[in-house]
């Protein structure tokens, strides 16, 4: 760096935290050196917030957010998105990035959870990590949920219509309370307005606090790794842990590999099948929203759906309550249930990789239980398959419940001192 | 236990398995034979643009198919709409309601919204273009094998002729139209091959264009590839 650079850095750094920051969250950040596969969808989710913020943007200088019919009887905010698709230069292009992005942050962020549930990285020291990730994982279904309804076709309409009747079911309130959020007695103008509103501002805001927030508290404990050990037991004279490396350059250019092997994914789906078989752009809407027409048969995207199951799951009305209700309960409890994980798991170890057969055989029927859910979520319901939904469920919420018992039952490896491999 | 075991192994069979469904017919790929799409655009001017709206749709964008502003203006735009226009119609959606029952819907992106498990949109709207039966139970005297108590009448009634409905459930020619089933086959394959392209003009496009993205991509990625190596070859 020539004399002048350092004197002008030396001039910012007199101002502003700069070369401190840079140390503190990448030159100087120590990572474990053993990340694996799996600790690429952190960088990865970060990537796809940004695109989605950015494709968003320019979306926004398109869309119209009005449910008014044109003179060809179309909804303005659905003739908006096909004048995106055909008269905005590379519109095409900025909305498939959009819709594929929002499906492919949903996968990139189940995987990153997946990633903490393997190795534990919601154990002490990292719980309040865990929980800035739950609260992002809220946001982007609150994100998810408003945004679906923007392009204001059938199975927007219809399933921003079935997620507010849920909170019609509460006791008392409800009715009061679905009005409130609708801003009318059907999903309408006023709707639509609020929840653009809520989806480019209010939600995002939220999502960016609550990610620099998830980022500030991984970087105060460090970051876990699949051993489960802390690197920071072990350091040498300078203070540096002797199985760390600097996040930059190590994984900044390891996680460029990522995120160009993603972006070949990516660019898979977007450019040859950006409906992706009817899962990430719902054929159905492509017909425009229709308040008298109900569709036979409204399924949420795959996202959503393992949820969307365990709502319909419940079927019995307890304490003459209706049924409907403790859907609403089970399905929030589902998400919710996620928030107590470090202080339901009493394994003596973090990482799977040293966890006994109970730990390994719970996961693999959660992970089955999820995946069943999520799949039957996009059907109609029959009765055989609510009750396969409802064992799933049942074995959805037995991984969480019973884990203070079934954790310290395990008969678990020792951990090594130091990262292995 | 052993009927335990044959219990969980076929359960998801049931749960999965689903009923009998619609067969639709496999709609002809058109979407690179410019000669048919534009033969479609033709048919779809004439016979379905005077009660159906393609208002997504700009008139001079048939440039995509090979056509030239004069030929669109000349061939294709009937009423004082400027090349420039999108493909709308002049009847209003109110009163269509009021003499159809249900306003006809908008056709652009239909070949999108029609598609299913089932098959694809062309081949769903390939199927109902051939499907066209008398039926006098119906106030326009026509009905349809994958759109029942449709409301449109079978405008292509003249080409195809009269179908009826025949033993199991099968459509047979009763009088025959001007032209012979595999003609009109082929025609409905140009219309539908033309609708299938009106949904999404930029189909081809985005096709072409995504193997030279993912070609550069590939390129980066041996370059990202030995930039980590590089640097990772003194972490042991």
């Amino acid at each position: 760096m020539n004399a002048k650079m350092t004197a002008l850095l030396g001039w910012v750094d007199a101002r502003f935290p700069l070369t401190s920051n840079w140390k503190a969250h990448l030159s100087e950040y120590y990572a474990p050196k053993n990340f694996n596969f799996w600790y690429f969808f952190g960088s990865l989710s970060l990537l796809v917030l940004v695109l989605q913020i950015v494709t968003g943007i320019f979306l926004t200088m398109h869309y119209k957010p009005d449910a008014s019919l044109n003179v060809s009887g179309v909804p303005v905010a659905f003739a908006s998105v096909e004048y995106i698709m055909r008269d905005v230069p590379w519109g095409w292009l900025i909305r498939y990035m959009h819709s594929t992005g929002a499906s492919a942050f949903f996968l990139v962020v189940y995987l990153h959870m997946f990633r903490g549930l393997l190795y534990g990285s919601y154990r002490k020291p990292r719980e309040l990590i865990w929980l800035f990730g739950m609260f992002i994982f809220l946001a982007l279904m609150a994100e998810a949920f408003f945004g679906y309804l923007l392009p204001w076709g059938q199975m927007s309409y219809w399933g921003a219509q079935v997620i507010v009747n849920l909170f019609s079911a509460i006791p008392l309130i409800g009715p009061d309370l679905s009005l409130w959020l609708r801003g009318d007695f059907v999903v309408g103008d006023a709707t639509l307005n609020r929840f653009f509103a809520f989806h480019v501002v209010a939600v995002p805001m939220v999502l960016l606090g609550l990610v620099a927030a998830h980022i500030l508290a991984l970087h105060e404990v460090g970051s876990n790794n699949p051993d489960g050990v802390e690197i920071k037991k072990k350091k040498d004279a300078k203070g540096i842990p002797l199985d760390g490396i600097p996040f930059h350059p190590y994984y900044t250019v390891k996680d460029i590999v990522a995120v160009v092997v993603f972006l070949m994914v990516f660019t898979v789906i977007m450019f040859f099948m950006p409906e992706f078989g009817g899962y990430f752009l719902e054929y159905n809407n492509f017909f425009p929203a229709n308040p008298l027409v109900t569709p036979p048969h409204i399924a949420p995207v795959w996202y959503f759906t393992p949820y969307y199951s365990m709502l319909r799951a419940v079927t019995v009305n307890f304490f003459w309550i209706d049924a409907k209700f403790w859907g609403v309960v089970a399905m929030g409890g589902g998400v919710v249930i996620l928030l107590f994980l470090p202080w339901l798991d009493r394994s003596p170890v973090k990482s799977i990789r040293y966890k006994g057969p109970i730990f390994k055989t719970a996961l693999a029927i959660f992970v089955v239980s999820f995946f069943i859910l999520g799949y039957l979520g996009m059907l109609v319901p029959t009765p055989a398959r609510t009750l396969v939904a409802q064992v799933c469920t049942v074995l959805y919420f037995g991984f969480f419940l019973l884990m203070p018992i079934y954790s310290q039952l395990d008969k678990c490896q020792p951990e090594p001192d130091r990262v292995t491999g | 236990m052993k009927k335990l075991l044959l219990l969980v192994l076929f359960t998801p069979l049931l749960v999965f398995a689903s009923g009998a469904e619609l067969r639709l017919d496999k709609a002809p790929n058109k979407a690179v034979d410019q000669a048919a799409l534009q033969h479609g655009a033709k048919l779809f001017v004439n016979y379905c643009q005077s009660c159906h709206s393609a208002s997504y749709m700009r008139y001079n964008r048939l440039r995509d198919i090979g056509l030239n502003e004069a030929q669109i203006r000349d061939n294709l735009i009937f009423s004082s709409d400027k090349v420039g226009d999108l493909m709308k119609i002049a009847m209003q959606p109110a009163e269509a309601k009021t003499w159809f029952g249900v306003a006809p819907p908008d056709l652009t992106i239909i070949a999108r919204a029609r598609s299913s498990e089932a098959g694809s949109g062309a081949d769903w709207l390939y199927t109902y273009l051939r499907g066209f039966y008398r039926d006098d139970a119906r106030p326009s005297g026509w009905n349809n094998l994958v759109f029942e108590n449709v409301g449109m009448p079978h405008v292509l009634w003249e080409l195809q002729g009269q179908q009826v409905m025949g033993e199991g459930h099968k459509l047979r020619l009763d009088k025959p139209g001007k032209l012979k089933p595999a003609e009109y086959d082929a025609l409905v394959a140009d219309l539908v091959g033309y609708l299938q392209y009106v949904a999404e003009p930029v189909a081809e496009t985005r096709k072409k264009l995504g193997i030279f993205v993912l070609l550069g991509l590939a390129v980066l990625l041996v370059f990202a590839y030995a930039l980590k190596r590089e640097y990772w070859k003194d972490v042991h």
